[in-house]
């Protein structure tokens, strides 16, 4: 399984990380080594062998809808780039 | 400098002939001075740590104390600490000050431990040589020209270093147990959803677990009786009954039976290495252990399941790095989704994206299935290996990894050969078992750690297994030279 220039790309984009030309060929070469490694699952027989997602096979606990947190907007906002009236400001995305 | 145990630090505390002011102090200036040359810890913050070394003794004097009040206890910088700068050793997270206390945190804050700093490790706890993080390489305290080994470098040189007597740290293929190996440490893993993930930045939440690293099994031991138990902040921590993992550690061991994976002794394991793994194993016959041979036929598998998952996962959890909330924030952009890319082409460091594209990538469409399915299929397989291995055998043992620590800037630029130090490490985090490194000898000076891998919850027990043999040997007591002075 190879992997292309463009697909690195693409697959950039994707992880929404800006990546140069240069940075893509040279990520090109070092993704390969590893999807090579990745390859050699290919030879296991896998039919019938149920996934295992997880460590311990538990299931989701549910908790009573209670308030359990307090609100620490102005303590949890303090470290964030540009906020305003309690608000996270981002760049224009609505004209 | 003195070489204290966090036992020693514990009685010595308690019988009034110290106080944790004066231990902090000594372990501050110690870091003041080694510090530069190792490169351990990312942040330290004096007055913060006087502070809770100060309350610590007003409840020891007032007969308040627990076991650990006092004593000085490293935080790996993946743990969020209030008030205190979280890197993760990452420039995504330079500027980031925790607003809350990870559980393990609270836990050592509650029992009145003093937080003395927060050590280095590889960005995002991805690698095993503490070379990707963002502020710099950590050195083995037993080569400065060598690794720690990683990710958590950071509090395997610490303690190593004698900056701390012993500090957290988190495994998710082998971070806690290789540096422990590579710095002459004991160190512990245990089953996955024992301790709280809480606060604990994610890298592959369903293989990432916290545990303590020390000179010694009892000090492991203590460190547990803090760190473990229910959480209901983390969705995956399981209701285990709270166990006492100092009770039994003294039992002896005579009718153990040791399983010998033959995968773990294979091709690809340094022959030096091997023999200090096999004069172990005879120590442990002396100590009245059997020993059955063992296979976990699929370990060659692990390595690429882990690079399928454990990316998978991390391209996910990584994705809320955004530039939004916290953290890194590029100076310059168009728009929103420029905003983005460059916050973080600027904000990760070359492993971490590699990482995170490998993880689109087996998760994007039409690649699902042949990748990230097959793994989990796979994944079944070598949790299935251990589960028949146990049926004729209490523990398992075998090497920590394949060598002893390697040169810095050796093996970096070609991330196969990095991934393979994790050969015996990563298959215990796939199937969630516990495991464990403790000092078995030296090669060249450089250290050796056998490997000790147990049933689901049996901690306790492989405590007390590394604790006999801690009893008749001595590796775990060496110290680098020079580290005291």
């Amino acid at each position: 399984m190879s992997i292309t220039h463009d697909e690195i790309k693409k697959i950039a984009h994707l992880a929404r990380i800006k990546i140069t030309e240069e940075e893509a060929d040279a990520t090109l070469k070092k993704l390969s080594g590893i999807l090579n490694l990745i390859e050699d699952m290919k030879k296991v027989d896998t039919t019938n062998i149920s996934p295992m997602s997880h460590a311990q096979s538990v299931t989701q606990r549910l908790r009573d809808d209670v308030v359990t947190e307090t609100n620490q907007r102005e303590k949890l906002q303090k470290i964030a780039p540009e906020v305003s009236g309690g608000l996270y400001i981002v760049p224009q995305v609505i004209e | 400098m003195e070489d204290w145990s966090i036992k020693e630090l514990s009685s010595l505390l308690r019988e009034k002939k110290t106080s944790s002011v004066e231990i902090t102090t000594d372990y501050l200036q110690h870091i003041k001075k080694k510090n530069p040359e190792i490169n351990a810890f990312i942040t330290v913050d004096e007055n913060r740590s006087l502070a809770q070394a100060k309350l610590a003794d007003l409840k020891i004097q007032k007969g308040e104390g627990d076991v650990l009040t006092g004593v000085p206890i490293a935080q790996k910088d993946i743990f969020c600490a209030e008030d205190w700068l979280t890197t993760c050793g990452s420039k995504m997270l330079h500027n980031f000050i925790a607003p809350y206390d990870a559980t393990v945190v609270k836990k050592f804050n509650e029992v009145g431990a003093v937080n003395i700093g927060k050590t280095n490790m590889d960005e995002f706890a991805m690698g095993s040589s503490n070379e990707t993080s963002y502020f710099g390489g950590v050195k083995n305290p037993w080569d400065l020209t060598r690794v720690p080994g990683g990710s958590s470098g950071g509090s395997a040189a610490a303690i190593a270093a004698r900056m701390c007597p012993g500090a957290t740290a988190t495994d998710t293929g082998g971070s806690i147990r290789q540096p422990a190996s590579l710095c002459g440490l004991t160190g512990l893993k245990p089953t996955y959803g024992l301790v709280s993930r809480y606060g604990m930045i994610a890298f592959a939440s369903s293989l990432d677990q916290a545990g303590p690293m020390a000179k010694s099994s009892e000090d492991c031991a203590m460190m547990m009786n803090v760190m473990a138990g229910f959480d209901p902040k983390d969705s995956t921590s399981i209701d285990h009954k709270k166990e006492d993992y100092t009770k039994n550690i003294d039992q002896p061991i005579e009718g153990l039976k040791i399983g010998l994976p033959k995968e773990y002794f294979a091709d690809g394991l340094d022959s030096h290495v091997a023999k200090v793994i096999e004069s172990a194993i005879d120590q442990y016959k002396k100590l009245g252990a059997t020993i059955v041979d063992v296979s976990l036929p699929n370990t060659n598998l692990s390595i690429p399941v882990y690079y399928v998952l454990a990316p998978a996962e991390a391209s996910s959890n990584l994705s809320r790095y955004d530039g939004v909330r916290y953290g890194h924030r590029t100076s310059q952009y168009d728009d929103l989704m420029d905003m983005y890319c460059k916050t973080r082409q600027e904000g990760f460091g070359e492993e971490v994206k590699r990482r995170i594209l490998i993880g689109t990538y087996v998760l994007s469409a039409g690649y699902y299935d042949a990748y990230y399915l097959k793994a989990q299929q796979i994944r079944h397989l070598i949790s299935e290996d251990f589960k028949k291995a146990f049926q004729s055998c209490d523990l398992i043992m075998g090497p920590t990894a394949p060598s002893t620590a390697f040169k810095a800037n050796e093996k970096i630029d070609d991330p196969v050969t990095m991934y393979l130090q994790d050969i015996y490490t990563i298959a215990t985090n796939l199937a969630g078992l516990p495991g464990m490194s403790i000092p078995a000898g030296f090669v060249n000076k450089l250290p050796v750690g056998i490997q000790i891998i147990g049933n689901y919850f049996d901690e306790a027990r492989m405590l007390n297994v590394a604790h006999q043999f801690q009893k008749v040997t001595d590796w775990h007591k060496a110290i680098p030279e020079g580290a005291l002075s």
